[in-house]
């Protein structure tokens, strides 16, 4: 399904980012292609969340350029900027509801924004979409704080998907959720990849999600980044993406995910 | 870009309908096309086909316009068909059929639009009241009790933390409070001097002036000050803690958070208003003296003399409410920075209200002391 031939859908060149005199990227280069689901990696404090902010327009880099959708970011006046944040969904990590207003609300604040729709059409649109990530009737009457973690996540997910983007940006979508309500999840985004063909940008800790659902990964290793499909990524050897793929936890989620893909009768990941 | 066009053409045949849905069905076309289908009338008990292969692109929001027109159209009897869907459009009208039919939620309307809700809610709010009042004066409680406490171990007293909360409660308001009634000061003396000439008791202007002073206006404006610089201040900290789950985190470490957080509140505020409203005082007869001498040429011993013939006890009245206002004010502040819950937004709203209640409070005292002396003739 992704088109590795085509342009990039986001391209980033030379990206250097700066926290006073911490540099947190240096000279970062990063393609993403339209369809694919790309997970970035990456210990503690390695820049993750911030490369994605800084993709997003929310920080702003030192040198390089961010070009998405064919428009780059960094330099464009408000105009251009609202074409294209029609055009991408973001989940935050903790879901970044609105608390004053309730979750169906919560979804059609951009509806409201971008379209002239009856009021009518935008409830009925909300609630579908509250259907479609798989949340139970009645969420939509209520207001964050009433919500689970899970369920605040499904709701930042159908805030995010409220205006069919290209390209959904999630962060750290499964953390803080339990295994099964993870997997769920993971389902979830993969399933809705598959009918409304977005791509995903996804930054994630947590290698069953990696392994389930990416087409590739993105390491950020040495304030650059180390990018390709996960057999690629595994036969790497840097210090710290070894020791990623190869700990105790990573052994287990590569072993389990071998076994589901051999009963499923997919070929098995090479390279184990 | 380039303009979107989404159609629908309905052509009837002989016990059969054809809808012919073309172009782009995205959330860009949907609120046009959702006009089209509420217009259009729907058949009953016939064969409806929707001829989908004119559909070049298809989001949710399309999606879900098919899928409601085929809804609403079973409904009524008709045997629906939808036919020539690109195969690469039909996963997300399956996975979109899966997620079924929700019924849209109902928004929140405010309760008082009608005459009975309007009544309900004067009752809900009495109700809210007086379980308000009842919860405040267990807080007073709680507070008064680990106050004693503490005198009793006089040790477990966060010294560090009063400090602190002195020099943010004290030292940082003495601008504000030292210009304002000075400026109060000013215009008393100014008004009263202008008001007095006509019956030429002029001679009453620095009496009037320092009697208002020190009795009321010092030690109120310095309260007022204080309730929307600290109160305030004392609400958000607290709240923004309890949103944090720092609060809980106290508890569980065994810490009392009434004695960490709102004692050395209390404690800080007991000492800086009494202080603060003799500043206040000050400043104000100092700008009462300066008017004074300015408008009807008062110079320093003669301002002395006058301002003695003001009863010492005047001084003294504002003086003792100071501390009682300290409580309020340290009090209100705090419990409703315990009152928040979750959001960002209860923050914003018990802050409010914390300054709202606490000004309210230390009026109503006001009030109630002026009686109290009335009452004992000073």
């Amino acid at each position: 399904m992704p088109d590795y031939s085509g342009e990039p859908i986001i391209r980033v060149r030379g990206l250097v980012t700066r926290f006073g005199a911490d540099t947190i990227h240096d000279g970062l280069d990063l393609d993403v292609f339209r369809g694919e689901v790309l997970g970035v990696v990456g210990a503690s404090g390695s820049g993750k969340s911030v490369l994605l902010r800084t993709i997003i327009g929310l920080n702003r880099p030192i040198a390089g350029r961010i070009e998405i959708l064919g428009h780059e970011i960094s330099t464009n006046g408000d105009i251009d900027r609202r074409e294209i944040e029609q055009r991408w969904g973001v989940l935050f990590q903790n879901g970044a509801l609105f608390s004053s207003l309730t979750v169906a609300q919560n979804i059609e604040v951009p509806l409201k924004e971008y379209y002239a729709m009856p009021p009518r059409l935008m409830d009925e649109i909300a609630a579908f979409k509250i259907g479609i990530v798989g949340l139970p009737e009645g969420t939509g009457e209520k207001y964050p704080a009433q919500l689970s973690g899970g369920m605040r996540k499904r709701s930042g997910l159908a805030r995010a998907l409220a205006l069919d983007p290209e390209i959904v940006f999630l962060d750290e979508p499964t953390a803080g959720l339990d295994p099964i309500a993870a997997g769920d999840f993971d389902t979830l985004i993969r399933d809705l990849r598959s009918s409304l063909g977005f791509t995903v940008f996804m930054v994630t800790h947590d290698l069953d999600t990696l392994f389930s659902i990416c087409d590739r990964v993105a390491i950020l290793v040495d304030k650059k980044i180390r990018v390709g499909s996960l057999e690629e990524m595994l036969q790497d050897d840097h210090p710290w993406i070894k020791s990623y793929f190869h700990g105790p936890r990573g052994r287990a989620a590569l072993l389990s995910e071998a076994g589901h893909l051999a009963r499923s009768g997919t070929p098995v990941v090479s390279g184990v | 870009m380039a303009p979107v066009v989404a159609t629908l053409v309905a052509s009837q045949a002989p016990g059969a309908l054809v809808l012919a849905a073309a172009g782009e069905w995205l959330v860009t076309t949907a609120a046009d096309l959702d006009q089209k289908l509420r217009v259009l009338r729907m058949p009953t008990d016939t064969r409806v086909t929707l001829e989908l292969s004119g559909i070049d692109r298809l989001d949710t929001a399309g999606a879900w316009l098919l899928l409601r027109t085929e809804h609403d159209l079973t409904e009524r009897g008709n045997a629906v068909e939808m036919l020539n869907l690109r195969p690469n459009f039909e996963p997300l009208i399956e996975q979109l059929r899966a997620a079924g039919k929700i019924t849209p939620a109902r928004h929140p309307r405010p309760a008082h639009h009608t005459i009975a809700g309007f009544i309900a809610r004067i009752g809900e709010i009495s109700l809210g009241l007086i379980a308000r009042a009842y919860s405040i004066l267990g807080f007073f409680g709680v507070a008064s009790a680990t106050a004693l406490r503490l005198i009793l171990h006089p040790r477990r007293l966060r010294m560090t933390a009063v400090v602190a909360q002195m020099e943010q409660t004290g030292v940082n308001a003495l601008p504000i409070v030292g210009l304002l009634t000075f400026l109060i000061g000013v215009v008393i003396a100014f008004q009263g001097a202008d008001y007095l000439r006509p019956y030429g008791l002029e001679n009453y202007t620095v009496p009037l002036t320092g009697a208002s002073v020190f009795r009321e206006l010092g030690v109120l404006l310095t309260a007022i000050i204080l309730a929307g610089r600290s109160g305030s201040a004392f609400t958000a900290q607290i709240g923004t803690m309890r949103v944090n789950e720092e609060i809980d985190a106290m508890l569980t470490i065994g810490l009392d958070p009434v004695e960490v957080l709102v004692l050395p509140r209390l404690f800080a505020l007991l000492v800086t208003l009494p202080m603060l409203t003799l500043c206040a005082n000050f400043m104000g007869i100092f700008g009462g003296g300066l008017m004074a001498w300015v408008e009807l040429g008062i110079g320093i011993p003669e301002f002395l003399h006058q301002l003695s013939t003001v009863a010492p006890w005047s001084f003294w009245i504002g003086m003792i409410k100071s501390p009682f206002f300290a409580i309020i004010i340290a009090l209100i502040g705090c419990y409703e920075g315990f009152q928040v819950t979750g959001s960002a937004e209860s923050v914003g709203r018990l802050t409010t209200l914390s300054v709202v209640e606490a000004i309210f409070l230390v009026i109503v005292t006001d009030a109630g002391f002026s009686i109290f002396f009335s009452a004992l003739q000073i």
